[in-house]
């Protein structure tokens, strides 16, 4: 099946209009020599039912857990069903960024409202359309410190995860910036006298997590003044976005960037993707932030309008000399965090509660089991550090009653090789957890 | 139409949260108070509510679906259902993406025949599926460009890129610390190989080019430009934005280039979502296998699995393992087209450009005027220079006879531009009623200048005040603002 209509008549009526004879003359510019001559080695092609059986096949392959008990990143909530309702619909899943804005007004004013919930949640003014994930999210606050400031340090706690720390280091090699990283202490917390240390005329941003890798809340208020002293920027990040609704936000804590991953607003886990990239500041970074932004304005009736603003930061128009190179963004998983966090209102408040409490109940349930040790102190949202007698053996026996276990942290932290990082989300009930101990027990 | 604030009200809600069936404690008793924050201020609506807006702004949009979308470069072809269908498999959505490979068997086999796939199609050695997008990727690639010369223990700080190239390319390689510098496109629409000549020393690390250009032609003397770059040690990148043009037709490795980045939301017809998301897989050439990001999938015997051992590497560029769902679309898309296909794909996609382009002719000034590729580009002076019309007004003028625009002013080098790009999925139909509705306006701008001037006439709101936006911006709508 190859989607193209045309009949056989239809083709030589155009070819008579373009004046060729054949097909082959429309490829009359490629040299000879590097003409394909053979098809292509592929799978032949396949019906609508044979393809579609195909990857119910391959889908098949998969085993959905269960239960999970991992998050690291990735989190398993349930998803309203107004939100696959609202992105299914094809005007919004088959358009084009928009450009032409005034038939994309629903869009444009669905990104501005999207932008609002998110400079609300993260105590910012400024968010943006969204930028690939989390991850680059931070890599590309690290780089916009560098470049605003003209430094080339960047300090990132160890706490922050791994494979954020992971881009971020890609991202600055890449522009030649030194990435210091600094540690955390017994509570999870990051070490702020090593983090203070750190901290010199050359760097630009401090990446810190809230909460963090091993969901410990870090007091993100009480390490912003030192890294304003030394003139540098404030970059907290989130890898669980439901936190926003009972923690208090970045940006009224201090910080100068909030970025992280907001797939748990309406977003399967997908096997890691697609994601939501948040991107928010304070309003200074207004003419500088990357990605797209949609402002209101008025047409030419002065009836209140929306548009794509700012667009003298975008590669587009600035070229080599833009904020970012972005270009797609991840539209259509904002829009559904924006369906998701207007479907839950106030209650995101409850759904975060519900979180704290699943946790805490799966938390207290396995440090009943023999040999299985708290490891940091410190509150954390709905994911914590344990030790455990064999993390791998753990994971193993749960994934034998497909069971997802927890996060080896051992593979990313030497010296916590006995830890198992775990999760609860309003998804896992109390039976859930008992049958988990049962089978550790 | 008010926004969601504007509806709400205290008190409504859309979505019940379960109850809590563990015993609870008091959140300020787990957590430090000064922690905590007082409210969260979103909408309050109704499901109804919630549905009737939602519902209502996609009726202010206009996707593919709806009608025909000649953007340029922008391949906004069908979006075939079965890739929706398939792409909302549980077994696909639901997979944790830290779940063990025994899990995950169906996800890692298809992003390892999705590498080959995509390996055979362009010829290329190896593929990463890692970035998120287009853009992504070349970034990707001039990271790639970067730690090849690095490990040559060269020192090389400039990339060629044509006056013609999409402004993500310059961009991207701003981002890796290159300088940019541009290449001049000759009369008949290629790269100036006299200045390439010039240009191409032993400080420059490469030429980024798209091919075909966005002129939507095809380099005619790709050999040479390859032979100009790899003489003195440089690295041959494509842009593979405009890949629809040449599908089972030639390919890139064959061509001379050593990298290659896609946009499987246009080439492979996963859908652009308003924007996103996409994915960008980038191919390389055997000699750059190592350096491309981790981790990789593998297959050892009849299992397949993760591979993080690459030294050589240039790390991560994205968290886990790219946008896995857009790489279920495009894995439906190939394996529903197959070889003959995916040739008749660029062959129709190709025709189709020329057809407008024919048709089109005599009312529009036409700058290159040779076979073009996929897409084809006019311009709109000789409007701008008998009514005083710009392009933007023609552009305007089209959402009032229900089309999207063409791409307008790109590239950067055609005055008052129209890039058309038609795609292979539309009728003859279809492309005579576009070539008759910017026929009808060629004519409107002799006889009615004003008409196309104050366009759009029947869409939802007029023409938007730009420059208010920028000079006076409001991206969030905070009560302290209003």
């Amino acid at each position: 099946m190859d989607y193209v209509p045309h009949t056989a008549e239809d083709q030589k009526a155009m070819m008579r209009t373009v004046g060729i004879r054949s097909l082959e003359d429309l490829f009359a510019d490629i040299p000879d020599r590097y003409r394909l001559r053979r098809l292509l080695d592929l799978p032949t092609a396949g019906s609508e039912p044979e393809v579609f059986d195909l990857m119910k096949g391959l889908s098949a392959e998969n085993t959905v857990p269960r239960i999970t008990l991992a998050g690291a990143g990735a989190y398993h909530h349930y998803i309203p069903a107004v939100v696959g309702h609202v992105i299914s619909r094809s005007e919004f899943y088959t358009a084009y960024t928009p450009y032409q804005a005034e038939i994309s007004q629903g869009i444009l004013q669905a990104i501005y409202e999207y932008q609002t919930m998110i400079a609300k949640l993260t105590g910012t003014r400024v968010a943006n359309a969204s930028m690939y994930d989390g991850a680059s999210a931070m890599a590309e606050a690290a780089v916009l410190s560098a470049k605003t400031l003209n430094r080339r340090k960047i300090v990132a706690v160890k706490s922050v995860h791994p494979e954020y720390r992971g881009v971020v280091k890609t991202y600055a090699w890449a522009n030649g910036y030194e990435v210091v990283e600094t540690g955390f202490g017994k509570s999870g917390r990051l070490d702020a006298e090593e983090l203070r240390a750190a901290l010199d005329e050359n760097t630009a941003a401090v990446l810190i997590q809230s909460p963090n890798f091993f969901g410990v809340i870090e007091d993100v208020g009480s390490i912003e003044k030192a890294v304003h002293e030394k003139g540098a920027y404030l970059v907290c990040g989130f890898t669980e976005a439901t936190s926003l609704g009972i923690l208090k936000p970045a940006g009224e804590a201090g910080a100068d960037f909030v970025v992280g991953e907001g797939q748990s607003f309406g977003n399967p886990v997908n096997f890691g993707g697609p994601y939501l990239g948040i991107f928010a500041g304070t309003d200074q970074f207004l003419r500088k932030i990357p990605g797209r932004l949609a402002g209101a304005t008025v047409d030419r009736d002065n009836r209140r309008g929306f548009v794509l603003t700012l667009q003298t930061r975008e590669q587009h128009i600035r070229r080599e000399k833009a904020t970012s190179n972005i270009c797609s963004n991840e539209a259509l998983c904002a829009l559904a965090a924006g369906v998701y966090l207007a479907c839950l209102g106030k209650n995101l408040r409850r759904l975060a509660e519900l979180n704290i409490q699943k946790a805490r109940y799966l938390r207290e349930r396995l440090l009943t089991l023999g040999g299985w040790e708290p490891v940091f102190q410190s509150p954390v949202y709905n994911e914590f550090v344990l030790r455990c007698p064999d993390p791998r053996r753990v994971n193993e026996k749960l994934q034998a009653e497909g069971i997802l276990g927890g996060c080896e942290v051992g593979r990313y932290y030497p010296g916590l090789e006995d830890g198992l990082l775990l999760c609860a989300t309003e998804m896992l009930k109390k039976e859930d957890v008992d049958h988990v101990v049962s089978i550790l027990s | 139409m008010d926004l969601i604030y504007e509806k709400s009200r205290p008190g409504r809600r859309a979505c019940s949260v379960p109850s809590c069936d563990v015993p609870e404690k008091p959140v300020e008793k787990l957590i430090e108070k000064s922690l905590l924050r007082d409210d969260v201020d979103l909408p309050e609506v109704a499901e109804i509510d919630l549905v009737r807006h939602y519902t209502g702004l996609s009726r202010r949009n206009f996707g593919v679906d709806i009608g025909f979308y000649p953007l340029g470069s922008c391949t906004m072809k069908y979006n075939p259902k079965v890739n929706e269908e398939v792409s909302r498999l549980p077994g696909f959505t639901m997979l944790h993406p830290c779940a063990p490979e025994a899990f995950a068997q169906g996800s890692l086999k298809l992003m390892f025949e999705l590498r080959r796939y995509l390996s055979e199609i362009f010829g290329m050695a190896d593929f990463t599926l890692q970035p998120a997008a287009g853009a992504h990727g070349e970034l990707t690639g001039v990271m790639i460009i970067k730690r090849h010369f690095e490990k040559k223990g060269q020192v090389r700080s400039k990339v060629l890129i044509p006056d013609t190239a999409h402004g993500t390319n310059p961009a991207s390689v701003a981002l890796c610390g290159f300088q940019v510098v541009t290449v001049r496109t000759n009369a008949e629409g290629g790269v100036d190989l006299e200045q390439l000549r010039a240009l191409m020393t032993e400080d420059v690390a490469g030429l980024m080019l798209t091919n075909p250009n966005t002129l939507g032609l095809f380099e005619r003397n790709i050999e040479k430009v390859a032979a100009i770059v790899h003489g003195k040690g440089g690295l041959l990148y494509c842009d593979g934005a405009n890949a629809n043009a040449f599908l089972g037709i030639t390919r890139p490795g064959d061509l001379g280039f050593d990298i290659i980045q896609l946009n499987l939301h246009k080439t492979f017809s996963t859908p652009h979502g308003c924007g996103g998301p996409g994915a960008g897989p980038l191919g390389v050439s055997a000699d750059l296998v190592a350096y491309l990001p981790v981790p990789r999938v593998i297959r050892k015997g009849n299992l397949y699995a993760w591979d993080e051992n690459h030294p050589d590497s240039i790390g991560r560029v994205r968290s886990f393992f790219g946008n896995f769902n857009v790489m279920v679309k495009a894995y439906t898309y190939i394996r529903s087209l197959g070889p003959d296909g995916l040739k008749r794909v660029s062959e129709n996609a190709v025709l189709n450009a020329n057809y407008v382009k024919e048709r089109l002719r005599p009312y529009y000034h036409l700058p290159y005027d040779r076979v073009c590729m996929h897409e084809c580009v006019f311009s709109g002076e000789r409007q701008l220079r008998e009514s005083g019309v710009h392009t933007t007004d023609i552009a305007k003028r089209l959402l009032d006879y229900g089309f999207h625009p063409p791409t307008i002013y790109f590239p950067l080098i055609v005055r008052e531009a129209i890039m058309i790009e038609p795609n292979e999925t539309e009728s003859k139909e279809t492309l005579d009623a576009f070539c008759d509705a910017m026929a009808a306006i060629a004519g409107e701008a002799k006889t009615n200048p004003e008409m196309l001037k104050s366009a759009p006439h029947t869409t939802p709101v007029k023409r938007l005040d730009d420059v208010l936006a920028a000079r006076r911006p409001d991206v969030c709508w905070l009560d302290d603002c209003k």
